[in-house]
């Protein structure tokens, strides 16, 4: 019997391990996956709740510990340090090598720092891995008050976790409100309101200028407006980067991430990137080169899976979405809404009356064709709009038919008919 | 594991610290079980003492509630539920569990502890309450009434907590409102107020098999000398199981009654909800489920078939059912129920499932045979076995004595035949279903942690398949803890309910298409190695 393609994944993150469930669906390659951070695959969109009690690591474990063998999937704990691509080597720590015929680069990302002296200091830390929030256990013990600078995703979750343990959050915001580089204006102050309304402080349009520490903590910071806050946390959460530096010296070529092509294939033959680490040359139009979100790190997963097992796809995710959840508020978005429309793009904001539900249509002015749309407190079919999306149906068709869109629980209250009056009322009436 | 375990289980002290109303609510609690205690010196304590104790209990109840929820914003409120000796398997928890244990036992097998005297006049625990059973019924309290109070008392006060807590979702309020009323109404009034009237003591929501008296011979006596309304009783009965309870669960799924009537569920909903997440979702917690539930569905038939044959030997001329006629018909009716299954069902049916089918049938069918073929009648004997190790031991000491370590519906999920009948039918004829929105989850696992049926929600979701699963009591919950939107409880059509090739939307059409091929191909485990 000939001996199987040996598969090797560095990172058990979503896209790697998605890559490698499918290569064993379909292949009797083998199939290693190394990783530093964990034992197991673990849910990275989770951490938050280990963290604020609702669950223990175990519940992070997407799969039961059987399931590896089971499916004959080896896992390997240790961090790679160089890649040899010409004699296709890989060498770990401790003196391990391990040698591979095709290889797939999952290795995630890693925080954005800024640059400013003082990011040394304990105190200051970013959130992203399993050792991240250690560091934030250790870091909270006697925490009496925390900033936190960025006002994005991780931002959020970082402001609800200490919020749960009692601990006053300043957040600093570059924007004129809360995620504004992502979200249409009154949608991000809409957002804004509910943070504060937490009691969260967010200091809009501010950032961080300089860090004070002392005995090598951080005691406090000043920011643009030459306020001094103190605070014995300073979380950054001004994004994160791809996690490419142990590859630097070797033969794979890199911009801000690994560049790959349409089939996810890097420079070297055999080997491949996805999920957060990849950079994609031309990126799909309308599309970020670099999309760090799990719900991309997935399909990179899935399609790399069939690349390899000779299915050669290009990568060509279908509509966009994303979700996430800022304290109580659920957040899903479908098609694009654009922070900042031109005048291509025109928007349709809704809100209830008790703060807690609003929407943004996006639409074309010049067609009526819908866009997009964001939707706060209510949950939304994503198969429906996918097709819609595909159909690019026209906006007076979606806000008809928007009940079969909802998918909020039974019994919840509705809002279609506020909300199609509400259109009527503000969009329809001749803009004078 | 790794000193990160260690540091993540030491921390989070602030979350879990109780507020001074807190504790003051705990104190008024507790000052009610002492009244309760105090009884049990048989002081002759004046009926105050029962209303007060009743009333401190309720009002700790509230005043925590209020405290815990009111004037805090709507939403998810699991924090620190880890971190809580009292939800983590702490020493709290462990000694509430024992607590709760020993009044089980006490309650069961020596309720003259309590102070029940059935040939006189109660005293201690039992005395206290007869005031209010002589209020309801006219009769003074058993063991029972006391019992019965307190689990009423409880399904109320907790039951506010719950509303309290799960205020921002309606499907979780209107459940909750309807298993306080068929607790109050159905459970606790109606029975004693039959009582009142003369009539046999009947709760019509409590239907067989969980009420596995419900045909036994003292039972059957009761109704037949009650003329009219007996016979009533026993035809509702009947059609409740096997009217009734089909057609509701066709539209609704179990949760109808699992999670909207039952009495039982109405406590593990409320007063269990703080103990939900402790359920194993294990792979071999769900294959020993399957054995051990369907083992009890098993002994309910064969012990009220033979009660029913006891019955119908001891009253002979009494009635135009002959005993031989009665078994062969349960034999004809058993056989057609499961070859109706088998010819229409058998695509839905794993290769276990129907191995297990056929096993059980054949010894039911067994069993028939012994009790037609040597005429003896073991109806009482096994009557008392199944009251003492099934509806005693199981389903009250294991049942709700261990909440606090084993999680709120172990009676449900491993022991309840009436969960095992109605899960059949939700898995095999049933329109409801929780769907999955297409690519939205992120895998967090906050669905399958607060499932307290031990149901690996997130396995299901993270590859766009729907939940059908025979255990799910339809409570909601995993829906209303998912923070992206993508579980939806829903009645609908039977066609595409069950999508095990479903795959996540996303990706490239065509890429999908050919990973739910691959996926079809790869289905059944015994063609392929992969198992997921
Ligand atoms: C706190 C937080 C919350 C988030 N929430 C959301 C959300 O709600 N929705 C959403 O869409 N996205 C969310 N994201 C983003 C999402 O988690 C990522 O996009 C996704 O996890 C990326 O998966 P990946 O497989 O590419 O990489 P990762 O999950 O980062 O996995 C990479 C793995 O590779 C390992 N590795 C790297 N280099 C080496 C090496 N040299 N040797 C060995 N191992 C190595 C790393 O240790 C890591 O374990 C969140 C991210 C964070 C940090
Ligand atoms: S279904 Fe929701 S709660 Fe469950 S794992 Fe997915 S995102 Fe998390
Ligand atoms: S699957 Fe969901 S609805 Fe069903 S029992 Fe579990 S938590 Fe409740």
């Amino acid at each position: 019997m000939p001996t199987p393609e040996h598969v090797v994944i560095i990172g058990n993150g979503v896209a790697g391990i998605t890559a490698a469930r499918h290569i064993r669906r379909i292949s009797d390659k083998k199939i290693t996956v190394i990783s530093a951070e964990s034992d197991y695959f673990f849910s990275r969109t989770a951490l938050m709740y280990v963290y604020m009690g609702h669950m223990k690591w175990e519940h992070l474990k997407p799969y039961e510990d059987w399931f590896w063998e089971e499916n004959r999937i080896e896992l390997k704990k240790a961090r790679v340090k160089k890649i040899e691509t010409a004699s296709k080597m890989l060498f770990l720590e401790a003196e391990e090598k391990m040698s591979y015929d095709k290889l797939i680069l999952a290795t995630g990302s890693v925080p954005r720092f800024l640059g400013i002296e003082g990011e040394d200091l304990s105190g200051v830390q970013g959130l992203v891995s399993k050792q991240d929030l250690e560091l934030l256990e250790e870091n909270t013990r006697k925490c009496r008050s925390a900033v936190i600078v960025g006002g994005g995703l991780i931002g959020v979750e970082l402001a609800e976790m200490l919020h749960t343990r009692n601990i006053p959050v300043t957040m600093l915001i570059r924007e004129k409100a809360f995620w504004q580089n992502a979200l249409p204006l009154k949608d991000a102050q809409f957002i804004s309101r509910h943070i504060e309304s937490h009691g969260i402080k967010l200091m809009h349009e501010t950032e961080l200028k300089k860090i004070n520490g002392q005995n090598g903590r951080v005691r406090s910071i000043e920011t643009s407006s030459g306020e001094e806050i103190e605070c014995d946390l300073l979380g950054i959460s001004v994004g994160v980067k791809p996690n490419i530096a142990f590859l630097e010296g070797s033969e794979i070529e890199t911009d801000r991430g690994i560049l790959v092509d349409e089939y996810l294939q890097t420079n070297v033959s055999d080997i491949y990137a996805i999920g957060d680490c990849a950079q994609h040359r031309e990126p799909i139009k309308g599309r970020k080169d670099i999309e760090a979100v799990w719900y991309t790190a997935r399909m990179m997963g899935e399609t790399v899976a069939q690349i390899i097992c000779g299915k050669p796809f290009k990568y060509n995710p279908g509509n966009w979405f994303n979700s996430a959840k800022f304290f109580d508020i659920e957040y899903q978005t479908y098609g694009n809404v654009s922070a900042n429309p031109e005048e291509d793009e025109q928007h349709f904001h809704w809100e209830h009356r008790d703060g807690t539900k609003a929407m943004t249509i996006a639409f074309d002015p010049a067609s009526s064709t819908f866009l997009g749309i964001n939707t706060y407190g209510i949950r939304m079919r994503h198969e429906v709009f996918d097709r819609w999306l595909t159909e690019k149906r026209d906006l007076e068709y979606v806000l008809r038919h928007l009940r079969q869109a909802n998918f909020d629980p039974e019994f919840y209250d509705r809002h279609e008919k506020e909300i199609f009056s509400s259109f009527k009322e503000n969009m329809m009436k001749p803009q004078t | 594991m790794s000193a990160a375990q260690h540091n993540m289980s030491l921390s989070g002290e602030t979350s879990a610290k109780l507020s001074t109303t807190q504790k003051v609510a705990t104190g008024l609690g507790w000052t009610g079980i002492f009244i309760f205690c105090l009884a049990f010196f048989n002081p002759e304590l004046p009926p105050t003492f029962l209303w007060s104790a009743l009333t401190f209990i309720a009002l700790g109840v509230i005043i925590f509630a209020n405290d815990q929820y009111l004037g805090k914003s709507a939403g998810v409120k699991n924090d620190g539920i880890w971190f809580r000796s009292m939800t983590a398997r702490g020493i709290l928890a462990w000694g509430t569990g024992i607590v709760l244990t020993l009044f089980y036992i006490v309650l069961y097998w020596f309720p003259q502890y309590l102070g029940y005297n059935p040939d006189g006049a109660n005293s201690g625990l039992v005395a206290l309450f007869d005031p209010l059973s002589r209020l309801i019924s006219g009769q003074p309290a058993s063991q029972w009434f006391v019992y019965g109070t307190l689990y009423t008392l409880a399904i109320l006060t907790f039951g506010y907590k719950f509303l309290l807590k799960y205020r921002h979702n309606k499907y979780e309020v209107l459940r909750t409102y309807s298993v306080m009323f068929f607790q109050l109404g159905f459970a606790f009034l109606i029975p004693e107020i039959l009582m009142r009237l003369n009539q046999p003591y009947f709760n019509p929501v409590n239907i067989w098999p969980l009420n596995y008296d419900l045909f036994a011979g003292y039972k059957l006596s009761e109704f037949f000398s009650a003329g009219n309304i007996g016979l009533l009783m026993l035809f509702f009965g009947l059609a409740s199981i096997f009217v009734i309870t089909p057609i509701l669960t066709y539209f609704y799924g179990k949760r109808w009654y699992c999670s909207w009537v039952c009495g039982c569920g109405g406590l593990a909903e409320t007063a269990g909800d703080p103990y939900r997440h402790l359920s194993d979702k294990s792979r071999s917690a769900w294959k020993f489920e399957r054995y051990i539930i369907h083992t009890v569905l098993v002994l309910v038939v064969v012990m009220t078939i033979a009660v029913v044959y006891s019955f119908l030997n001891e009253n002979p001329d009494q009635f135009w059912l002959d005993k031989n006629v009665f078994l062969l018909g349960s034999v004809a009716f058993l056989v057609l129920l499961f070859g109706l299954i088998f010819i229409f069902k058998r695509h839905r049916l794993a290769r276990d499932a129907k191995k297990g089918a056929i096993i059980s049938l054949s010894i039911v069918l067994a069993i028939i045979a012994v009790f037609y073929f040597s005429g003896m009648t073991y109806g009482y004997l096994l009557r008392q076995w199944y009251g003492f190790l099934i509806g005693a031991a199981f389903s009250g000491v294991i049942g709700v004595g261990f909440y606090p370590i084993f999680g709120n519906r172990v009676w449900c999920r491993f022991g309840c035949p009436m969960a095992a009948v109605l899960g059949m039918q939700q898995r095999l004829f049933s329109k409801f279903r929780i769907t999955t929105n297409g690519g939205q989850c992120i895998s967090c696992g906050n669905c399958s942690t607060y499932c307290e049926m031990g149901i690996d929600v997130r396995a299901y979701a993270q590859k766009g398949e729907n939940i059908v699963r025979s255990s799910c009591v339809g409570c909601g919950i995993c829906s209303a803890v998912c923070p992206r939107g993508v579980l939806k409880l829903e009645n609908g059509s039977l066609h595409g309910r069950i999508n095990s090739d479903a795959v996540l939307l996303g990706n490239d059409v065509d890429l999908l298409d050919l990973i739910r091929e691959q996926k079809k191909a790869t289905r059944d485990p015994h063609s392929s190695p992969f198992n997921s």
